[in-house]
């Protein structure tokens, strides 16, 4: 028993040596202890970034869209911050997506484990319109009109 | 004339369940067949600028267009705040009961002549210089002019060190002194940071028309027209053209995009 738990802690940390990638290999794990973060499950069938690529470089693909909206004018949707947050949106008691305030926003969930601040929401919107909530007709039928569920994703 | 195609414009866009994607395929059609069937690219696009006023959500803008705005004295009335509501609307801009401070994009100056007694009253915003003097003293560029002529703030760059609002001679811009919760997703904002009207540039980047402009002709004297100056064959620039409109304080030479008639 003792050496089975040694051996699967091995397995763990030699997985994260060679993916470089904790969160992966937690949210498969389960979450038991709830010491590691609950991801949210975002809305659709897949993200607009294979999820390994999003977990690694979402920030660059944000930064580089960023510039190209404010500086260009250029507003596809593939890389916009508020389309995340339109797929990503968690939904609190009230039936309305939550702001950053809470600790089950998506952005914050891995955000807050990693202990890496960000500054996005001292201007940005951290939740859609409530006009513009799923079911609406931004994204069609890429959205299910059933609130998110925690979990892994 | 203008009326009735304002008219026909909003009315598209105001129905409901109205959907972009049917519209920008609708756009997409009459851009190829070269006819006027495009809701929201009408007023600024009836003739060959239909192609520039329908840009693409992926597309840059171009300085082939110079947005502009002329505003009809004659038509806004003292009382009316139309504007300045929908400005506030749309943008998500709310007091913290301190005049002084709180953000202003769009606001109603009243002018009279002491000698006649005749008075105006005039909306007043960012005035979308061809010469920006805000965009000369910026520290870090963060006051910009895009290519299509509209004067921004890039909120990521910017210190909030407020030269810019020392150098405007329009009174345009303000400073962030709270901290902000629940912006709207379209108009980032935050505390530290210089903003201005930015003509909707959202609205514009998706073929409408600021928020303004709409309101003015929903609900108050339709004074304000929006469109390309640079497109000889737009409206406002028929109308610039055909009838004489004066820039507020033009002696500066900042040759603003917002003009006004009857002043």
């Amino acid at each position: 028993m003792f050496l089975r738990r040694i051996s699967s802690a091995m397995l763990a940390v030699l997985l994260v040596g060679i993916t470089g990638i904790p969160g992966a290999v937690y949210a498969e794990q389960g979450n038991d202890d709830g010491l590691l973060p609950v991801i949210p499950a975002g809305r659709g069938d897949a993200c607009v970034e294979e999820t390994g690529f999003m977990r690694r470089n979402h920030m660059e693909l944000l930064k580089h869209q960023r510039d190209e909206t404010m500086l260009k004018g250029v507003r596809s949707k593939q890389h916009s911050l508020k389309e995340c947050l339109d797929c990503h949106a968690v939904f609190g008691p009230d039936a309305t997506p939550v702001t950053v305030a809470s600790p089950q926003h998506f952005c914050r969930s891995c955000h807050d484990y990693a202990a890496v601040s960000i500054d996005c929401f001292q201007c940005h919107a951290s939740r859609p319109e409530p006009g513009e909530l799923p079911g609406d007709h931004r994204m069609g039928s890429l959205f299910s009109s059933t609130p998110a569920v925690n979990g892994p994703e | 004339m203008i009326m009735s195609i304002e008219s026909k414009d909003r009315k598209i866009n105001d129905t409901p369940g109205f959907d972009p994607a049917r519209r920008s395929f609708l756009s997409a059609m009459a851009a190829a067949a070269g006819v006027t069937l495009a809701p929201g690219v009408i007023l600024y696009g009836i003739s060959k600028s239909t192609a520039v006023g329908a840009k693409a959500a992926d597309a840059e803008v171009s300085s082939a267009v110079r947005w502009g705005m002329l505003i009809d004295l004659g038509r806004c009335d003292s009382g009316c705040d139309d504007c300045v509501n929908a400005c506030s609307k749309e943008n998500g801009l709310r007091g913290f009961g301190r005049p002084e401070t709180d953000a202003q994009w769009i606001r109603k100056v009243e002018i009279t002549n002491p000698q006649t007694g005749n008075s105006k009253s005039l909306p007043v915003m960012c005035q979308h210089c061809e010469n920006p003097p805000c965009v000369d003293v910026c520290p870090t560029g963060a006051s910009f002019k895009r290519a299509d002529g509209i004067v921004l703030v890039n909120k990521h760059t910017c210190i909030g060190c407020r030269y810019c609002m020392m150098a405007c001679p329009y009174k345009a811009r303000s400073f962030v002194h709270e901290t902000l919760e629940d912006q709207k997703p379209h108009a980032p904002r935050g505390k530290g940071t210089v903003e201005s009207c930015t003509l909707c540039v959202h609205r514009i980047d998706d073929n409408r028309q600021p928020a303004c402009v709409e309101a003015c002709a929903d609900t108050g004297g339709g004074a304000m027209l929006f469109g390309d100056l640079n497109d000889l064959d737009s409206e406002i620039s028929k109308r610039v053209a055909t009838y004489a409109s004066q820039q507020i304080r033009a002696d500066l030479g900042l040759n603003p995009g917002v003009r006004y008639r009857n002043l």
